[in-house]
């Protein structure tokens, strides 16, 4: 009925007054406080805050809970609120060799020196429901104190690298750019795709990843390490001419070592991928260290042999999240004008089908 | 809402979206890149249409926002609302009123002024994209003037079905030089895209403005002898009796009764103080 489509401002109101009860759930429970999140659900606010390029622990606690747990929705919570940020300034790189190691190991040697660190990992405990985790107020067992690891664990290429076994990344002191405040061009930059990767949707690269694993751009990939640690964060103060640490973040860094059998311009030798996440996220890591290693075919002077994973204008416009959640979701909104026009085409063309083939209109 | 500043974005921001405004300007039709930013509704929600409206406000403007043609559909609403917390602007839903009006998929049937400017909501900005995916090739077939495959396509649309089969989104060339996507408005309102009045698209998730200044030369793509056609649904409106004005189908009841309503709401209400009547004016009144 026309009626129906009128009161568009009080159907928004009683909307978000019945989504803040929904949100609350049953009164009778307790309500969750940010800390708990924070705390608790702890790759969660990872992904959110790597998802939505702003490190802030707090916040992305907070938007897992106004979002009811819908991780897309808090990451774009925090995308919303981190592009009305100011940029300060730029910090210097940070430095992983001089992580603060929880967790590294290495898939391509049996011991490196720094140790392999199992860390808190799920890889080895068996998928069965705790069924204890359920009783509330128990505690977990204390942990054994670890031993303190060096301050410094060189990166395991660096040991390829001195035999000249691995192609060598060319260091640079430009600038990166920024797709958050300059339009995507292409072709992109090896730094731009890291940078689209990182902030891309897990499940995405993840599937990027997997389909070059399973032939589609296949690129044979060691994980050379993986390792995850607190590293700081240092800035340039103007007024002081030094650099000042101004605080740490969680980083999770993956660097693959791929087979590379030698181009017309690249004799034979290892190659790398390179992935690098806010947090204790490493499927992301591994994923975005495959899907560059993907990327990287031209420069390496590789086939493109027409994968998903090779093509960067698919990869680069497909990974965001946000803006494909928003697209998906807005043929949501009326469409009635586009649909009218439709009805009005699709009508005329059968009318006129109908006279041109009168009995297929009996 | 101290918090943020003067219609939300800030104003470096507002200053890079200008630029491609005013690049848009000089070069009608022609889609320039801009680093749009993340708007707190989501892409596909007009966040394209949003932030060139913020960087276009001024604090004397009359805003008006319309969706689907009317004031009253939810986006409409809530994008009404952002700007008036936001911006603290004046609006309206008379389009004489308004200074500047931000629409989704019409245009409105009143003429616009040199005073007025239209922002339009764009979903895919590139009118090539369907015919050809990649964002890298249709740049270059735009700068090289290469639009053989539109024609093609219309021509394929002919010798299936007898006529463009395209009702929406219809494409237009712009002072002969650059094809351009109206954004899903109607083909309907084609002709209308020469106007007094400014003329800005911006496309939020593409991050693409481009424009149109006022009285450019617009023409929707045809053939001699298949030349553009106006649709509209062959009624007149049942509340206001209007028969030139777009016309929106809405279901009544179970046994699946139609009737059809303009739909720019302004321009309906605007007829019906004026003394028109539909056919079904009364009937409608009984139910609200």
């Amino acid at each position: 009925m026309y009626v129906a489509v009128k009161g568009g401002e009080r159907a928004i109101d009683n909307a978000h007054a019945w989504l803040a009860e929904e949100r609350r759930g049953d009164p009778d429970v307790a309500a969750l406080d940010i800390a708990q999140i924070r705390e608790q659900l702890a790759l969660a606010v990872n992904r959110v805050m790597a998802e939505g390029s702003l490190y802030d622990p707090d916040l992305a606690a907070l938007a897992i809970k106004q979002a009811r747990g819908d991780l897309i929705e808090a990451i774009f919570l925090i995308r919303a609120y981190r592009t009305t940020l100011p940029r300060l300034g730029l910090s210097h790189p940070i430095d992983t060799g001089a992580m603060a190691i929880d967790r590294r190991i290495s898939a391509t040697f049996k011991d490196v020196p720094g140790g392999q660190v199992l860390g808190p990992t799920f890889d080895y405990t068996h998928r069965l429901l705790d069924f204890a985790l359920a009783a509330e107020g128990l505690e977990p067992p204390a942990v054994a104190e670890a031993p303190v690891a060096p301050d410094a664990v060189p990166h395991v290429a660096e040991f390829l690298d001195r035999e000249g076994l691995i192609q060598a990344e060319v260091a640079s002191d430009a600038t990166p750019p920024d797709l958050t405040r300059e339009p995507l061009n292409l072709p992109a930059g090896r730094a731009l795709r890291l940078q689209a990767l990182t902030r891309g949707d897990e499940g995405f690269v993840l599937g990027m990843a997997y389909s070059t694993q399973r032939g589609y751009g296949r690129n044979h990939p060691f994980v050379g390490e993986l390792r995850i640690g607190a590293v700081a964060v240092e800035l340039d103060i103007p007024e002081l001419g030094f650099a000042v640490e101004i605080g740490e973040v969680t980083v999770t860094e993956c660097e693959t070592v791929n087979q590379f059998v030698g181009s017309k311009t690249e004799p034979p030798q290892f190659t790398r991928g390179y992935g690098l996440v806010f947090g204790q996220t490493e499927r992301k890591a591994i994923s975005m260290a495959l899907v560059d290693r993907a990327l990287r075919w031209e420069e390496l002077g590789e086939d493109n042999v027409g994968a998903p994973a090779q093509d960067q204008e698919f990869v680069l416009y497909h990974a965001d999240n946000i803006q494909a959640t928003g697209f998906l979701e807005h043929i949501k909104l009326p469409h009635y004008v586009d649909f009218q026009s439709e009805l009005e085409l699709i009508r005329k063309l059968r009318r006129e089908a109908a006279v041109a083939r009168p009995e297929a209109a009996e | 809402m101290s918090e943020y500043n003067f219609a939300y974005l800030d104003e470096q921001t507002k200053r890079m979206i200008r630029r491609a405004i005013l690049k848009g300007l000089a070069i009608p039709g022609y889609q320039v890149p801009f680093a749009s930013r993340e708007m707190p509704m989501p892409y596909g929600w007009g966040t394209g249409g949003v932030q060139v409206s913020a960087a276009t406000l001024t604090p004397d403007d009359t805003f008006k926002v319309i969706d689907q043609g009317a004031d009253d559909t939810t986006n409409a609403v809530s994008i009404r609302k952002f700007f008036e917390k936001t911006a603290g602007v004046a609006t309206t839903e008379r389009t004489a009123e308004a200074t500047v009006i931000q629409t989704r998929h019409r245009i409105p049937e009143q003429e616009l002024t040199e005073d007025q400017i239209l922002v339009y909501q764009v979903p895919i900005p590139e009118p090539l994209r369907f015919l050809e995916p990649s964002e890298v090739e249709t740049r270059k077939m735009h700068a090289l003037e290469e639009y053989g495959l539109m024609h093609v396509k219309l021509y394929e649309d002919i010798a299936r079905h007898g006529e463009i089969a395209t009702a929406y989104a219809y494409p237009v060339k712009v002072e002969g030089r650059y094809v351009m996507d109206p954004s899903p408005i109607p083909k309907f309102d084609n002709p209308k895209l020469e106007m007094a009045a400014i003329q800005l698209f911006g496309a939020g998730r593409e991050q693409r403005i481009y424009a149109l200044p006022p009285y450019t030369k617009v023409v929707s793509l045809d053939f001699e002898d298949y030349p553009f056609e106006r649709t509209r649904a062959p009624q007149d409106c049942g509340l206001c009796g209007a028969n030139d004005s777009y016309l929106d189908e809405v279901i009544m009841d179970d046994a699946g009764r139609r009737m059809f309503v303009c739909s720019d709401t302004d321009f309906c209400r605007a007829r019906r103080e004026d003394g028109h009547q539909g056919a079904m004016a009364a009937a409608a009144e009984a139910l609200t």
